[in-house]
């Protein structure tokens, strides 16, 4: 049996609903498949008031083994680092005590979804709540737990970045770890799982045609690529929305609006405006990751000369005006 | 007397604490206390306003389309637009389908099981209860989440993802829906439909509909036993749930789902002492911080006044929830508001002979489950494929704008200030600050507060349960109640 605690702190509860959208089949089911056991999850346990606060009290004092801990939301160190900005209901202790605390007790802590990992929309601004995430303020290591921090098993902080998570992405790493599968290797450079994280947004994206010959978009809405001018950082961004669908079949392209690469750190300090894209001298800055610059260029103005009026008539249009094929008309 | 606190709350969105005071055996006073904070409103200050569409969905991830509507709103205010007739339809049907599966997650995930709970064994209906509801293992629990994933696949189609969607947009909606979407949409609200009229009425939508009066309630529940809806209803019955969580406080709704400027469920105030409705005017909305851990202001004020600046030395707080009034009166939202604003039969008989109180607020919610989707199938069918879904217009670099909708929970509004093209202010005022806000400068208690008051109090800590069915009956979303 592998024993999972769920905890939310500074964030919206979005992680755990997308967890709940978890299909064919459904997260309960995925969980037994791999023999977890939920100690507590705030949408799906019984217990509550004492009965909970017990269960941490029996984690603390080593009478339940924890095998992973998960939080879902910043760690709240405001104001002034006391942590008041969420004291756990109940107990008069801030929820970033009772984090120390738990992170110690766990084989492994995962981060769930953005705001835990990095500290996400909830440190945009001027971060009023001094949210961070566990092992990470934005893109500097270090967080709650500090960068030299790892786990019993000698893990560090998993963080299954998103915002919010896709259902698969929570219950792929759970149950790996439960089954004894999941290696360190498995974790790319921000600690993130290379499961998806391997691919890029780009990659799958129905608007690839588009992409290919710089047939762009000018309003949100237009079926054209969006990197041009919509501020979409699809090229750059890791994670497999348009490989593994949401919501049966979905996606923020599929939406008809820009990827603002939501598993990144500091995803929610856009340079200019979420969407649209800073450019210098025309040309957009952050160009697809690992592609030299002046080939993008001469390719851009290459292909961007190549566009068939098909791809430009669509472009700018909210539905296809201008078919593949053409017609006979009717004698 | 004695005083308890209880908290941390589960199977509520977001963290909740709540401080009583027990005399002789019943809840004498009430403290309720949200005590988590971090500072949207801050942080949507000075950045480009149609950010906030990004930034506001992300408060709450149970109300996240609500929120993006409302945002819409504001901006639409601001711009002096109106959103596309397709545009309409296709948010009117984002927002139904995050509505409906929240009414369903909160009856089958949030509050049915607490029925399961061991202290119920001795009831004649806990054999029956217990091994559908129980918390993770009823065997309602994987049909239901099965529903609610295929049903929320018109996010997948219409949004992009559900939460956190960018399509929903002022003029409208960055997708459109095909002609084959259309039809697959369509296909979804009736597999949908078939689960509610297998599990949870046991009868076409229809029928539930046409209920009339308490009555009539109670023959058809008598008469579809096998309906989960029903199981509620019996237990309810059996436990007086109806005298439980009683308040007398005002309604309002802001009207929901507008289409070519008629509102689905109209907007108002519902007086409760003389059971007249008056028309809606949100000049009239104050926020007080007397008992807010908020930098104070001279007096409450309107939002679009309003500042939200955490101060946690202020002495007379106990939450970070500040206080709404409307025309300085407690108010309660959500679908009993709804449904009795659009003088459903049924819904009026019931309020009239019994207030608010944990059965009617259930009850309102599964008739708009009953009520909506029909309407979701309407929608569908009138998407003109072929034509626009949104309309672009410039934002001014100096502008106001209020942007209102109904969420699962009840009325949640936006208030924008723009200046020299950048958010001025940003206040938010959601459906659970109104239901769970704390006392206000007259001391007067909010809506929650309220309805605690005379609760019986037997035994304490998670056994204390009908504490729980009365907060849990309010369907709380605390990550909005505080942003």
């Amino acid at each position: 049996m592998f024993n999972v605690l769920w905890l939310q702190s500074g964030g919206c509860g979005g992680c755990s609903i997308s967890l709940l959208n978890a299909e064919s089949p459904d997260v309960l089911t995925r969980f037994k498949s791999a023999d977890i056991n939920v100690l507590w999850h705030p949408s799906l346990s019984e217990a509550s008031v004492d009965e909970f606060l017990q269960l941490l009290d029996d984690i603390i004092t080593d009478k339940i083994h924890l095998d992973a801990l998960c939080l879902e939301g910043s760690v709240m160190k405001g104001p002034n680092g006391t942590g008041r900005f969420h004291m756990l209901a109940g107990t008069g202790k801030s929820m970033m005590s009772w984090l120390n605390e738990l992170s110690e007790k766990a084989d492994y802590t995962l981060a769930m979804g953005s705001c835990a990992a990095f500290g996400g929309v909830t440190a945009a601004g001027n971060n009023p709540g001094e949210a961070c995430g566990l092992q990470y303020d934005g893109q500097i290591s270090g967080g709650l737990l500090g960068e030299q921090w790892q786990s019993s098993k000698g893990f560090p902080v998993i963080n299954v970045a998103g915002c919010p998570t896709h259902p698969d992405w929570v219950t792929d790493v759970l149950m790996q770890l439960a089954l004894g599968d999941l290696q360190y290797a498995d974790l790319d450079e921000l600690n993130r799982p290379r499961a998806y994280t391997d691919h890029l947004v780009h990659h799958g994206c129905a608007r690839n045609e588009y992409y290919e010959y710089k047939a762009s978009a000018e309003t949100l809405g237009d079926i054209g690529c969006m990197m041009e001018h919509k501020g979409c950082l699809g090229t750059q961004a890791r994670a497999d929305c348009n490989i593994r669908p949401w919501n049966g079949g979905g996606s923020c392209l599929k939406g008809g609006y820009p990827c603002i690469n939501c598993t990144a750190p500091e995803f929610e300090k856009p340079r200019l405006s979420f969407t649209e894209t800073p450019k210098i001298a025309g040309i957009p800055v952050g160009l697809p990751t690992d592609m030299p610059k002046a080939w993008f260029v001469a390719l851009a103005s290459l292909s961007k000369a190549a566009t068939p009026k098909r791809l430009k008539d669509n472009a700018t249009a909210s539905q296809i005006i201008t078919p593949p094929g053409k017609r006979k008309e009717r004698p | 007397m004695t005083r308890k606190i209880y908290g941390p709350f589960n199977r509520v969105e977001g963290d909740l604490e709540l401080e009583v005071e027990i005399t002789d055996g019943v809840v004498s006073k009430a403290w309720v206390n949200s005590p988590l904070y971090r500072g949207f409103e801050q942080i949507m200050q000075d950045k480009p306003p149609m950010d906030a569409l990004i930034y506001t969905p992300r408060i709450c991830g149970i109300c996240s389309v609500s929120q993006s509507i409302a945002c819409a709103n504001a901006l639409a205010d601001a711009q002096g637009i109106k959103a596309e007739s397709n545009g309409q339809l296709a948010s009117n049907i984002i927002l139904a389908c995050e509505n409906m599966a929240d009414h369903l997650t909160h009856f089958y995930l949030f509050f049915m099981p607490d029925f399961a709970r061991d202290e119920y064994q001795q009831r004649s209906w806990y054999a029956d209860i217990e091994p559908r509801f129980r918390a993770q293992i009823g065997t309602a629990t994987n049909t239901m989440l099965k529903a609610r994933a295929e049903f929320i696949h018109i996010t997948g189609i219409l949004a992009g993802k559900w939460p956190h969607t960018l399509s929903i947009q002022p003029g409208g909606t960055t997708t459109t829906a095909s002609a084959s979407d259309k039809v697959k949409l369509l296909a979804i609200l009736m597999s949908f439909r078939q689960f509610l009229e297998t599990q949870l009425f046991a009868d076409t939508l229809e029928n539930v509909i046409q209920l009339a009066s308490e009555n009539e309630l109670k023959l058809w529940a008598d008469s579809h036993a096998q309906a989960d809806f029903s199981r509620f209803l019996h237990l309810a019955d059996d436990l007086e749930l109806n005298n439980s969580g009683k308040i007398d406080a005002h309604f309002m709704s802001y009207g929901a789902y507008g289409f070519e400027d008629q509102f689905l469920f109209p907007q108002g105030i519902w007086t409760g002492d003389s059971g007249s409705i008056t028309s809606l005017n949100t000049q009239l909305i104050r926020e007080d911080l007397s008992h807010s851990w908020m930098l104070s202001q001279q007096k409450p004020a309107h939002p679009y006044k309003g500042k939200t600046l955490p101060d946690p030395e202020q002495l007379e707080g106990y939450s970070w929830c500040k206080a709404p009034r409307y025309d300085e009166r407690v108010i309660e939202v959500g679908a009993l508001a709804r449904q009795t604003m659009s003088q459903h039969p049924l819904i009026l008989d019931l309020v009239k002979s019994n207030q608010s109180n944990v059965v009617n607020r259930i009850v309102a919610r599964m008739l708009e489950l009953a009520r909506v989707i029909p309407e979701m199938e309407n929608w569908c069918k009138q998407i003109k494929p072929n034509e626009p879904f949104c309309i672009q217009a410039d934002m001014p670099d100096e502008a106001e704008g209020q942007g209102l909708v109904e969420a699962a929970r009840g009325s949640l509004g936006h208030w924008i200030r723009i200046e020299q093209g950048k958010i001025n202010n940003y206040q938010i005022v959601a459906p659970t600050t109104w239901n769970f806000s704390p006392r206000d400068k007259d001391n007067v208690a909010g809506a929650l507060e309220q309805a605690l008051l005379g609760t019986p109090v037997e035994e304490h800590g998670n056994k204390a349960v009908l504490i729980q069915h009365i907060v849990r009956s309010f369907d709380p979303c605390m990550v909005c109640t505080v942003h």
